[in-house]
């Protein structure tokens, strides 16, 4: 290999926090023109990795090349000049600002002293069209698609010079449409010459995009391999350390009467319109209904609404036949409902309690962990044990504070504490959202094991896969609608995409159809 | 990440940290001013604890500093900057008096009983207005309180002008069936102020404890204060919880400032300010990191410091202005223990911080 | 060794300065700088202790006094009170050993600070203002061997004597002199915490307004407080707004902010004519700005002689015990300055005080009496 196509070379990078190393000995290597994926379960040190290469931590030992010179990048002003520009997981974004200014933003252009806003927008327009980045330039980051909003990001490193490029998880928000549109740009991006770094641990958006991958776990880096001669199944296995499996294995449900009837059911967001419009839906016992839907379609009010986080504007929410519309959350919580939330770390935890008084966050003030108002601490400990036990909760002791738990754990012990209840329905908004491959299975199996004892699972996920793996029916919800409930296995991921989208059922169907049609066709004209 | 007896030991390390770097912050502006430090301290500390007399003083004002402090902590717990303490201070001292001066012939365990309760129940209602109104409007409660605060001032004069006397600016000396006085302490300590108002105090302390740790509304408040999202989650009210600690924050306060009243002046008199012993009742919190004993102590610390303070002009020469940036500037880094956490944080955060994925 | 405190090297300055102005004929030569002021007043201290006999270091007296909580550098009551003291020790010629102040920030400090300086074995410890009243009270009952005096109250007990002031003759004075200057027909006054001391200045002053012109306007303002400079020049913005063009206060620290109020006023609009009256001290000082003086007069509570005289008695004759020594006009315990009054002004000022003499004129001690 010649020195001169490698853009990045990152030599021995090993970066100690006190006696902990973060990275040990990581090579890294970045070809011209080439996406590389960096893949690792949480925590294994991807973003340490990443952060060191854009300036905002410095290594303790090793050497960072960049186009064959030798650099130390000790700020991210160092790597912006050196053309290393990040696309982050949470876009930086002023919601206020139009596109073309928050692309300018800190390198305005002025005229006379003031903005010029014109030159400006076509610098961006024609960046845009370079690249095939449909964007308008004058349109409101509040008002355009989360897509958008992420190319408008893109946009801004490239505005900034940046030649190479990190994108760091960028697929979590997207529909998949919108992860398709983004694989072309990523495409495009290298046609032009640039080169890309594609932080994730999605599996098949690797196969589907990139080049090369290297594989990180607890810090090590542990091979670099060319995707395409790499199976889905060997890099999982790399990534974890064992042999993973990811067919979610379940039997076929067996559904009862319902345990959450909704009906008619409208719920006002904040700012007072309508985040859910007069649905109805049926949760049934013993049957796992996934609500699929791209974030910020009614979805999260739905669950605020049934949990009584929120007021119902109108309508009714039964659950186990009892009524609970408006009713506190308590009391729904005493009438059998589990609860885990979209955010583990904001509404599932107090996190600087200990973990035990945390295991007994909605139950405290029953017997036998309270007395006429005064706390058992006994039992408390007793319980957390024993919860910590059964659902291997790791940690070394139930005495430290939640926030001492990694991710995954912390999930666990949530995961517990609302199964333990025995709830005849639970609620799992983002279950495994942020967790890696053997925690995902691990809560997957959990759920659908609650679903084979009879209760009543509806899991809310904006990933596809988790929805179709483990859900028996779907419900989709666009613009606070159910726009369809389809049942799991007789769906596809194309299908759910369109209707995420807001295509009605037979139509999303027709063109599924027609699609496989023309794709069969092909293969069998290729024969 | 840290075991449970290291963090014991930082919580402990920490406030004592910030005593020291004041002390020593104080001793290098006494020296850049040209005053001897180490005579000052001892003059201070010599003064306090070498007499009886002056130490009862420290350990009187250490008594209302204890009010104050688990006043404020009450509602920091719950996420709430109590900052009317002073004025809850000062509402229960009055109404103190003026039920003392009205009901004089009760007997005094009576007497006593009704002052006191009466005046927890004023400073509860007073700092309980600001609990509703952020429970309910989410109006700020910083703002809310100081002007809660100078409404008691004024309320408080006006009462004591036209109400509870006649036209004077003291009121009339309540009798000794109010008085929380006992003569074997002030014997003790050959005549101080220092009053039954210490047990009371002390109890207190035990009952602040039992409360937070033992009980399922301590629980709650605790829970609501460190994450009020989580806890509506889990079936508990937000609101009622944030009413409930102002509600215990201002009758703390009320009560700290009956005891003042009862205990260390036994009248109350036209005030010009707000009483300081409801601010430093928020530095006495803080150093005491919300913990009852450690609170206890840290008002102790305060006590000498506020009564020691006073010796420095005339047994060690530095000058009341000085003596009062000392002492300020010691009250200074202990309310900045939050820089000394955050040092520590940050060393902490360095050897143990894992990066990836999200 | 005793260092030299802060606070009392600028009493000590500031009094100087005054007591030179007050002289009159000496206010000519006064030069402005610290040093010099601070000489002149150990002339001063030399020339009475020679008077005296050269022999008065043997004397073994001492006096302390605790403040309230407007402190010892008020430039007012308590301040008045510290420069009697030093007035004292220099008339014997006795050193800074002698006399001691305790300064207080809270009304709970009094006690301790009261304790402190029976530590130290003073021979009379004063207690500064009314606020003091309980206090001293206490502390002369646990004490009965220690003497103590009070300013402004009554304590009847042997071992205290109080010292009290008709202030409103002083305060009568200055409402003849206010009158007699005003252009707009409208004066104001603010009061510090109102009660029966602050009553005695306010009714005194409205008396002697109303004895010059009925219809002359005087608003009426009580700060709440003895230390707060920053409500002082609130109120007397308000005043001046309003057309009051001649604001008088008995207000202690707080009156510090009127001085302020003007003396801003005066430097956006010199042409504007308004005037501040001082109190308890001569208060010229505060009023020296770019283009001249505003401190139209002050009036003067003999704080300062008063110690100063009782301590002389109690070396004399003994102890006063008990007794309630009232300053008045007659007395000299109260004044007024000539200060910036025209001639006419002072002459009508001149008949006022002889019409109190007399008795001719009664003045009022309480707002309701008016």
């Amino acid at each position: 290999m010649s020195e001169t196509n490698k853009v990045i070379e990152m030599k021995g990078i090993t970066k100690k926090f006190g006696n902990f190393k973060a990275n040990d000995n990581i090579h890294l290597d970045l070809k011209k023109g080439e996406i590389h994926a960096l893949l690792g379960e949480n925590g294994a040190g991807k973003s340490t990795l990443m952060n060191i290469l854009s300036g905002l931590l410095e290594p303790t030992e090793g050497e960072i090349w960049v186009n064959g010179e030798k650099v130390s990048i000790s700020s991210p002003d160092v790597a912006n000049q050196l053309g290393i520009g990040m696309v982050h997981q949470h876009f930086m974004l002023v919601d206020k600002f139009t596109v073309t200014e928050n692309i300018i933003l800190g390198k305005e252009k002025h005229k006379f002293g003031f903005m010029d806003q014109a030159t400006s927008q076509k610098d961006v327009k024609e960046l845009s069209d370079q690249y095939g980045l449909r964007v308008d330039p004058k349109a409101r980051i509040s008002d355009i698609s989360v897509g958008m909003q992420q190319r408008a990001e893109i946009l801004k490193t490239l505005y900034r010079g940046a030649d190479i490029l990190i994108f760091d998880e960028p697929t979590g928000v997207l529909t998949p449409q919108e992860i398709e549109e983004l694989m072309e740009i990523m495409n495009a991006l290298v046609k032009e010459g640039k080169s890309i770094i594609l932080i994730t641990h999605k599996l098949d958006e690797i196969k589907k995009v990139a080049d090369r991958c290297t594989v990180i776990r607890r810090g090590k880096s542990i091979d670099t391999v060319d995707v395409a001669t790499t199976s889905q199944q060997e890099l999982a296995d790399m990534m974890v350390g064992r042999s993973v499996s990811f067919k979610v294995d379940k039997k076929p449900a067996d559904p009862k009467e319902p345990v959450l009837e909704i009906k008619n059911l409208t719920v006002k967001e904040a700012r007072g319109y309508d985040a859910v419009k007069a649905i109805d839906l049926d949760v049934k016992a013993g049957e796992i209904l996934g609500i699929a839907g791209v974030d910020g379609n009614g979805q999260s009010e739905l669950i605020q609404a049934i949990t009584g986080l929120t007021k119902v504007d109108s309508g009714s929410i039964k659950l186990d036949g009892k009524d609970i519309t408006n009713k506190k959350p308590r009391k729904i919580t005493e009438t059998g409902l589990g609860h885990i939330p979209e955010d583990r770390q904001r509404y599932g935890l107090v996190l600087q309690m200990k973990l035990e008084e945390n295991m007994s966050l909605q139950t405290y003030y029953q017997k036998p962990f309270s007395n006429h108002g005064f706390l058992n601490h006994k039992e408390i400990k007793e319980h957390a044990k024993q919860l910590i036990e059964e659902f291997d909760v790791r940690t070394s002791s139930e005495e430290n504070t939640a926030s001492s738990l990694s991710g995954g754990n912390q999930q666990k012990a949530i995961i517990a504490r609302e199964i333990y209840r025995n709830p005849a329905l639970l609620i799992a908004a983002q279950p495994t959202r942020g967790l890696d491959v053997g925690a995902i299975e691990y809560i997957h199996k959990r759920l659908i094991e609650q679903r084979d004892h009879g209760k009543g699972v509806l899991l809310m996920s904006y990933e596809l896969d988790e929805v179709m793996n483990v859900s028996d029916r779907i419900a989709v919800m666009y613009d606070g609608n159910i726009i369809a409930i389809v049942n799991a296995d007789e769906t596809n991921e194309k299908e759910l995409g369109l209707l995420m989208a807001g295509v009605p059922l037979e139509k999303a169907h027709e063109q599924v159809t027609e699609t496989e049609g023309k794709e069969r066709e092909t293969v069998a004209n290729e024969k | 990440m840290l075991t449970k007896n290291n963090e014991k030991l930082y919580n402990f390390l920490v406030p004592i940290l910030s005593i020291v770097l004041g002390f020593i912050f104080g001793a290098i502006l006494m020296l850049f001013f040209g005053y001897n430090p180490i005579l000052a301290y001892q003059a201070m500390f010599n003064g306090v604890l070498a007499n009886p007399f002056f130490f009862g003083e420290a350990m009187r004002q250490a008594t209302v500093l204890t009010f104050t402090g688990l006043g404020f902590a009450i509602a920091f717990k719950a996420g709430f900057f109590n900052i009317g303490v002073a004025g809850q201070v000062l509402v229960g001292w009055v109404t103190s008096i003026w039920v003392a001066l009205a009901f004089p012939d009760l007997p005094r365990i009576l007497l006593l009983t009704l002052s006191l309760t009466a005046a927890l129940l004023v400073g509860a209602v007073w700092a309980g207005i600001a609990g509703v109104l952020r429970a309910y409007f989410g109006t700020n409660e910083v703002i809310v309180t100081i002007m809660l605060n100078y409404i008691a001032l004024y309320l408080t004069n006006y009462l004591i002008r036209n109400v509870i006397s006649t036209g004077g600016n003291t009121t009339e000396r309540v009798g000794p069936n109010a008085s929380l006085r006992v003569d074997w302490l002030t014997q003790l300590t050959q005549g101080s102020r220092l009053n039954a108002g210490l047990f009371i105090a002390i109890i207190v302390v035990a009952l602040y404890w039992v409360f937070m740790t033992q009980t399922t509304a301590g629980f709650e408040v605790r829970a609501v204060g460190l994450n009020r999202f989580a806890s509506t989650y889990a079936g508990m009210s937000a609101p009622r919880n944030i009413i409930l600690s102002m509600f215990l924050s201002g009758a703390l306060a009320g009560l700290g400032g009956a005891i003042h009243g009862l205990g260390t002046f036994g009248n109350i008199f036209t005030q010009s300010g707000l009483p300081g012993v409801g601010f430093n009742g928020i530095a006495v919190a803080l150093l005491g990191l919300g913990n009852p004993v450690g609170i206890f102590f840290s008002a102790i610390l305060f006590g000498v410091l506020d009564v020691g303070s006073g010796f420095l002009p005339n047994r060690a020469g530095v000058p009341d202005e000085m003596a009062e940036i000392v002492i300020a500037a010691i009250i200074f880094f202990v309310g900045a223990n939050y820089l000394i956490r955050f040092l520590f944080e940050k060393v902490k955060t360095k050897k143990t911080a894992t990066e990836g994925g999200e | 060794m005793t260092m030299l405190k802060l606070r009392a090297m600028l009493a000590l300055g500031t009094s100087a300065f005054v007591l030179a102005a007050c002289q009159g004929e000496d206010a000519g030569d006064t030069t402005e700088t610290i040093e010099d002021d601070t000489e002149e007043t150990t002339d001063n201290g030399e020339d009475t202790a020679e008077e005296n006999g050269e022999d008065t270091e043997d004397i073994d007296f001492s006096i302390a006094m605790i403040t309230d909580e407007g402190g010892v550098d008020d430039r007012s009551f308590n301040q008045s009170a510290w420069e009697g003291m030093n007035e004292w020790a220099d008339s014997h010629g006795l050193s800074n050993d002698h006399i001691n102040y305790y300064q207080s920030d809270d009304a709970q400090d009094f006690i301790p600070n009261l304790n402190q300086a029976i530590a130290e074995d003073y021979d009379i410890i004063y207690g500064i203002g009314f606020a003091l009243l309980d206090a001293i009270s206490d502390v002369a009952e646990q004490n009965p061997d220690m003497q103590f005096g009070i300013v402004d109250e009554i304590v009847e007990m042997d071992n205290v004597v109080s010292l009290t002031f008709r202030d409103h003759e002083a305060a009568f004075l200055a409402g003849v002199a206010a009158a007699e200057t005003t252009e707009t027909g409208r004066v104001g006054f603010i009061g510090g915490i109102s009660g029966t001391v602050i009553d005695r200045f306010e009714a005194g002053f409205r008396a002697g307004v109303a004895h010059v012109d009925e219809d002359i306007t005087v608003d009426i303002d009580y700060a709440g407080s003895f230390t707060d400079a920053s409500i002082g020049q609130q109120i007397a913005a308000v005043m001046y707004s309003n057309g009051a063009d001649i604001v008088y206060h008995a207000a202690g620290a707080v009156g510090n902010g009127v001085f302020t109020e003007a003396r801003n006023r005066l430097e956006s609009d010199p042409d504007d004519e308004i005037w501040v009256i001082g109190v308890d001290r001569d208060q010229e000082e505060e009023g020296n700005w770019d283009d001249g003086n505003f401190t139209l007069t002050s009036t003067l509570k003999g704080v300062g002689a008063s110690i100063e005289s009782s301590a002389n008695l109690a070396m004399d004759e003994g102890f006063p015990g008990g007794e309630n020594i009232a300053y008045g006009l007659e007395e000299e315990g109260v004044d007024l300055t000539r200060g910036n009054l025209s001639d006419e002004v002072w002459d009508a000022v001149e008949e006022a005080r002889q019409g109190i003499l007399d008795g001719d004129i009664t003045v009022p001690e309480a707002p309701d009496e008016l």
